[in-house]
């Protein structure tokens, strides 16, 4: 399976997410940068997380105007698997790609901690290695995570299963339900906070993000893959 | 050129942490007759006339990109002939 990381101005966990796919899940992996205008050679799309633009205006704004989202949509609408990380989450709202919006942290702190998620939903092409309900450790680091939508998306969230990672213990940035990530209705495409490439070794504090490049890779190979 | 004045704030339903830092500040200072402050956005645009209605042309980029009206509202005015 071969992923891009797709790669802003300003983003600056494009090297983890590099690192994490290749070295740790051992798949191919390629920078793209945001001018790029073809994403069809590629199985899985990667936002990393940063301050793209330097978060001028709101965070992902600008980034969302760039040629690459254009086909960042094309693949999302083609059912590949799209995962946006803390900045990338921000571009993906702002693309319209998913619900919702980031507000500052409550608090109005830059957080930057290992915190325990629950894996609310394990059944997307995202989660499915997790059991049902497992609590992991990521870390998170953001000044604005703070999840908000109006009433209506929130209960189409619920509804569909769209919200898959909840913050387990406390709320860190005050989002709505504890949300930390959630998927499109289609379930292709997931926006998280917290960093799950920051977790794919023991060395790094905790292996836990693994499991969800795992599964992606499990379900390209389910789909794509034919076993003789 | 016609100078537009726009203005983004946090719309009503969406909790403002910085205003209320502010409120509780100016309070501490005994102004106690403050009784909300809400923290927005200026913006200033230069624009060149042309055959497209101003009000259009700006209600769109405010649409696409100056707002987010998932937690933003917008409003600007249109102030006619800037000399340069």
């Amino acid at each position: 399976m071969k992923f891009a990381v797709i790669v802003f101005p300003g983003s600056n966990c494009d090297i983890d997410m590099y690192h994490a796919v290749k070295d740790e899940l051992g798949e191919e992996v390629e920078y793209v940068w945001h001018d790029e205008a073809d994403l069809e050679q590629f199985d899985g799309i990667l936002l990393p997380g940063g301050f793209s633009y330097g978060d001028y205006l709101r965070s992902g704004s600008i980034a969302r105007f760039s040629n690459v989202m254009n086909e960042v949509v094309k693949a999302a609408e083609a059912g590949k698997p799209v995962l946006g990380v803390c900045n990338g989450f921000q571009i993906l709202l702002e693309s319209g790609l998913l619900p919702g919006a980031m507000l500052r942290n409550q608090g109005l702190k830059f957080i930057c901690r290992p915190v325990e998620l629950e894996v609310v939903n394990n059944e997307t092409m995202f989660t499915k290695a997790y059991q049902p309900n497992e609590r992991i450790t990521v870390p998170v680091a953001h000044g604005e995570g703070n999840y908000f939508c109006d009433e209506e998306t929130l209960k189409q969230l619920e509804k569909n299963n769209q919200i898959v990672f909840r913050y387990a213990n406390d709320n860190p940035n005050g989002s709505l339900l504890s949300i930390a990530g959630i998927t499109n209705e289609k379930g292709n495409v997931l926006g998280m906070m917290p960093h799950p490439e920051r977790a794919v070794d023991k060395l790094l504090g905790s292996a836990d993000g693994l499991k969800l490049f795992q599964s992606i890779v499990k379900h390209w190979r389910d789909s794509h893959v034919v076993t003789a | 050129m016609i100078k537009v004045k726009v203005h983004v704030t946090l719309r009503e339903s969406v909790l403002d942490p910085q205003g209320t830092v502010v409120k509780n500040s100016l309070h501490a200072m005994n102004y106690h007759e403050v009784q909300d402050v809400r923290i927005g956005k200026y913006l200033e645009l230069l624009i060149e006339p042309s055959d497209r209605p101003i009000e259009e042309a700006v209600k769109e980029m405010c649409e696409k990109l100056l707002a987010n009206t998932v937690i933003e509202n917008y409003e600007f005015e249109v102030e006619e002939a800037v000399t340069q």
